[in-house]
């Protein structure tokens, strides 16, 4: 089987992902656009597994991890847009803006924690950052 | 061009444009339900290389625990059931163009590498029998380590949805107000 | 003696700070009331007076010993090293120093006390005081100053008191403008002066003022004129000759007494004086003596008839203190150095007398204006004789001091008119009364071989034309002096009174005051007959004698046709002319202030609009530029999880097309 199948479906699927992580406004959503951006990653882990014969399968193990990774990394996003929605009664990520510069800035009244749905981040991170305002 | 290929494209035909339609929908519950029949496709793609293990696994965890997930945050967060017009940001465009541009990049780079390599597929490469081997024989301490991550990140969902659990006071401030 | 020189100077200085400090606290100390209080008990007027008293017995002291025993003294305190030309603090002593600070001493004490009187109401009396004080210190140190510097410093003093003491009245805004104005014209030439002393003390590799005047004559030509007519700027600033003139008539916004000083002792006298102490560079230099002459010519002329003219009393001796420095300095011009200084004290003398004695009129009419005058020689009879024997000085009239000095001045320019402009009268004899020691003192001396310099110095090359014209001008200034005195007098003390105010003698410190100062306005003339070149000669001094009579006559003439007139309308149209001092000031207004203005308001419209707009707009266009740029900074994550995409993309496009 020629290489390039999957390897063009993977680059198809991440960039797809890349779209809805930058354009989606409800964090649900961005955080269903960051699946699709892992699961691109997966088929390339298992795609090459196959390419290179690998006897320890280290790329399908590692998608095995990956997906695990995947359900921790869904839960505490989950729990982060929760304790978002519990305070602002909204979970657009464009209107969160403490992050702006100027204080008045915002549309929204300044929130003591800024509980981001970043995706890319460590979940682990977003914790440690939610329990310091 | 062999069966299989025919196969795996259709596949990811499906798979992509499932997942194109999981970022372009303007109604939350079909966007999970896109991403499930985006994530089946990919299970049928795994299946098609001959990891037959990790599509299972993808099938299960994927479409049965994690797309539930997000329903569920989707309720919580009494998201609006049917269409809603502001789903996207106004990033949109440049959103789309820097997609594209990944996209184009990837693909060039993904073609002009493998343009000649194929590869070997070997039924039962990818069962349950050999995936097992592999992990508790060679990768049993990631697996390990991977169950306390695990752990931990249980922990850690509980302490963000729960409201009743305060951060002590010298750990920092109160971590969340009741809104 | 140096000591003694020192010590004339220092005292003024000392009580100049004094005063400013203690004054009022001694008026406390004393028992007296701040204001009006007797004099003996007037803290600020006692350390004003003492001073300057036991200073012109010093200054006598030193006359004396230069007297007995002609010569000249320097001293040197310390000794500046600036790296070139060393400085050298010191002071020089000689007949001209001498009898110059004794002058200035007299006329200092006797505005002094004088001013104890005038300004008995004043608010501000003990800084007025003070700066008399200093003042005074400083034309002492221009006069006893052995070293160019030095002098200079005395003379920049001498330049800001003269400021603080014209705008002394500065709540009245013409005042202020006045003082300004005398202060910026006189700045005008000290620019000049101040160059012309660097280009001579570097030419002559040193700042000392014999050592100057030992070298002038071997100086190149160049440099000795460009330096005389350097010097000839500050001398013109100082002194108030055209074109520098302008300031003078209007300092008479200060108290009468300042004018008494300025125009007698200080200020003007101070640039004849150093004209006459440098005499040797300006001999060196025909050319600046020639300007000197024109200068002088015009300034004495002009002047005089704008003194014809005028309503203010004050400003008639104003203009006629132009006309008579201009004759000295016509004098000088025509190497009659003597008889220039000679005037320089007859001067000093009844101008002194003069300004005080207006001082008197003003005080008891309250008014400058002649026209306000009238029948005052009855109520005030010594201030009537005193100002008697002070015009008549200043007119010309034997035996009076001003006939003495201003005769021999005209013999000397007859002298070098007919004489193919060679003037030999200085320096003939080293017997006068004020012997002048820096040029003869070479040839006394058999040690020093530069009797060339020596002598050629006593050769006084002046154009034959230029002679003639100080000549003639002097002639035609001798009646029109006559002229303009005899109408102010007239004016003042005869015909009907005009005021209504009531005539008596003011004060008796202002009336004995002048009083005092007619002795020496009408005899110190006599004393110039010690010396050969200033005794009168009969040809020139009959001459003159007719002018004299020529113009105070038609004054009279003029005047008894209706005494209750302005003999001054005979002038007919010319009057405005004159009145307005041929609207010189208006030409430099015109010509001068108003360009300058125009230049001022473009330059601040300039500055406003296009320099601060520029920076302004700099600022803002920063701020514009910053505001774009701060647009993507809205806290909005995913614009810049985008813009970090983006450039990602961007980087590995690169790296995959260009490796």
């Amino acid at each position: 089987m020629h290489l390039a199948y999957p390897t063009v479906v993977a680059a198809l699927l991440f960039s797809v992902g890349v779209y809805g992580v930058l354009a989606r406004r409800n964090a649900i959503l961005v955080l269903m656009s960051v699946e699709l951006m892992l699961n691109a990653v997966n088929l390339n882990l298992v795609t090459f597994d196959i390419w290179y014969r690998d006897r320890l399968h280290g790329g399908q193990v590692l998608t095995l991890f990956t997906i695990v990774i995947a359900a921790a990394e869904i839960g505490l996003g989950l729990a982060i847009v929760l304790l978002v929605y519990r305070n602002r009664q909204m979970v657009d990520v464009d209107r969160l803006r403490a992050l702006a510069e100027d204080p008045s800035r915002p549309a929204e009244p300044a929130a003591p924690a800024e509980p981001e749905a970043e995706p890319e981040a460590e979940p682990e991170a977003e914790a440690v950052e939610e329990a310091a305002p | 061009m062999s069966g299989q290929e025919i196969v795996f494209a259709l596949l990811g035909v499906v798979a992509v444009g499932a997942a194109i339609l999981v970022v372009t929908t303007r109604n939350l519950v079909h966007a999970a339900l896109w991403l499930v029949v985006s994530f089946g496709a990919l299970a049928g793609g795994y299946l098609v290389l001959t990891a037959e293990f990790v599509a299972w696994v993808q099938v299960l965890i994927y479409v049965g625990a994690i797309v539930v997930l997000l329903l569920f945050g989707i309720m919580l967060t009494r998201a609006p059931i049917g269409e809603s017009a502001d789903l996207d940001s106004g990033n949109r465009w440049a959103a789309a163009a820097v997609a594209v541009a990944t996209a184009a990049a990837l693909v060039t780079v993904v073609v002009m590498g493998f343009r000649d390599e194929r590869m070997p597929l070997r039924a039962g490469g990818g069962s349950a029998e050999e995936l097992g081997a592999a992990v508790f024989r060679t990768w049993v301490l990631p697996f390990e380590v991977l169950s306390v991550l695990l752990l931990a990140s249980l922990v850690g969902a509980i302490v963000l949805s729960r409201s009743d659990i305060r951060a002590r006071p010298e750990a920092g401030a109160a971590a969340d107000e009741e809104g | 003696m140096i000591w003694l020189a020192s010590l004339v100077a220092l005292l003024p200085f000392l009580a100049a700070f004094a005063g400013m400090l203690l004054g009022p606290s001694l008026t406390r100390l004393l028992g007296g009331r701040p204001g009006g209080s007797a004099p003996l008990r007037n803290g600020p007027a006692l350390i004003a007076c003492l001073p300057i008293a036991v200073s012109l017995v010093l200054a006598a002291f030193a006359a004396f010993a230069v007297w007995r025993d002609p010569g000249e003294r320097t001293g040197t305190l310390t000794l500046i090293e600036t790296g070139s030309v060393p400085i050298r603090v010191g002071l020089q002593v000689d007949g001209l120093s001498a009898v110059v600070g004794l002058m200035v001493c007299c006329v200092a004490l006797a505005v002094q006390v004088y001013s104890i009187a005038y300004m008995r109401d004043d608010r501000r009396y003990s800084s007025y005081a003070a700066f008399i004080s200093l003042f005074t210190a400083a034309m002492l140190l221009v006069v006893y100053a052995g070293d160019l510097l030095i002098l200079y410093a005395g003379w920049e003093v001498m330049g800001i008191c003269s400021y603080f003491l014209i705008g002394h009245h500065w709540e009245d805004r013409a005042n202020s403008r006045a003082a300004v104005k005398a202060f910026l014209v006189t700045r005008l030439g000290d620019v000049g002066f101040l160059i012309g002393i660097l280009v001579l003390g570097i030419g002559a590799g040193t700042f000392e003022i014999d050592e100057i005047l030992r070298k002038a004559g071997a100086l190149p030509d160049t440099t000795v004129t460009a330096a005389a007519l350097l010097l000839l700027a500050g001398v013109a600033g100082k002194s108030a000759q055209f074109p520098l003139h302008t300031w003078l008539p209007d300092a008479m916004a200060g108290p009468t007494p300042i004018s008494a000083l300025i125009h007698a002792a200080t200020m003007v006298a101070a640039g004849v004086y150093v004209v006459a102490r440098l005499y040797a560079v300006f001999v060196a230099a025909p050319a600046a003596l020639a300007v000197l002459g024109v200068v002088a010519v015009i300034s004495m002329v002009g002047s005089a008839l704008a003194a014809l003219a005028q309503d203010d009393l004050k400003r008639v001796l104003a203009y006629s203190t132009i006309s008579q420095l201009a004759v000295m300095a016509a004098g000088l011009a025509v190497g009659a150095e003597s008889a220039a200084i000679f005037h320089l004290l007859t001067h000093g003398a009844f101008k002194a007398l003069l300004f005080l004695a207006a001082g008197c009129v003003i005080v008891v009419a309250g008014s400058n204006m002649l026209a306000h005058y009238g029948g005052l020689r009855r109520g005030m009879p010594i201030t009537f004789w005193s100002m008697t024997v002070g015009l008549a000085a200043l007119a010309g009239v034997p035996p009076f001091s001003g006939w003495f000095s201003k005769d021999s001045v005209i013999e000397a320019a007859q002298h070098a008119a007919l004489h193919g402009g060679e003037s030999s009268s200085a320096f003939t004899a080293p017997t006068g009364w004020f012997a002048y020691t820096p040029l003869y003192v070479e040839r006394a001396d058999p040690v020093a071989p530069l009797p060339e310099v020596a002598y050629r110095t006593t050769h006084v090359d002046v154009p034959g034309g230029v002679a003639w014209l100080v000549y003639l001008g002097l002639l035609l200034t001798v009646a029109l002096t006559a002229a303009y005195a005899m109408r102010a007098w007239l004016m003042t003390f005869f015909g009907e009174p005009r005021g209504t105010y009531e005539v008596r003698e003011p004060s008796r410190f202002m009336s004995w005051t002048v009083g005092v100062l007619a002795v020496p306005a009408a005899i110190l003339g006599f004393f110039g007959l010690g010396a050969e070149e200033l005794r009168p000669h009969v040809g020139a001094a009959l001459l003159s004698l007719l002018l004299v009579v020529l113009g105070g006559g038609a004054a009279f003439l003029v005047w008894n046709r209706d005494p209750a007139l302005d003999p001054a309308r005979a002038l007919g149209p010319a009057r405005p002319v004159f009145a307005r001092a041929f609207y010189v000031d208006e030409l430099y207004a015109m010509a001068i202030v108003r360009p300058v203005q125009a230049l001022a308001r473009q330059v601040v419209v300039f500055d406003g609009r296009r320099v601060d707009g520029a920076v302004v707009g700099a600022g803002r266009g920063a701020r514009r530029l910053g505001g774009i740029l701060r647009v993507p900074q809205n806290g909005n994550v995913q614009n810049y999880l985008t813009g970090l995409l983006a450039g990602v993309v961007v980087i590995v496009a690169g790296v995959v097309i260009f490796l």
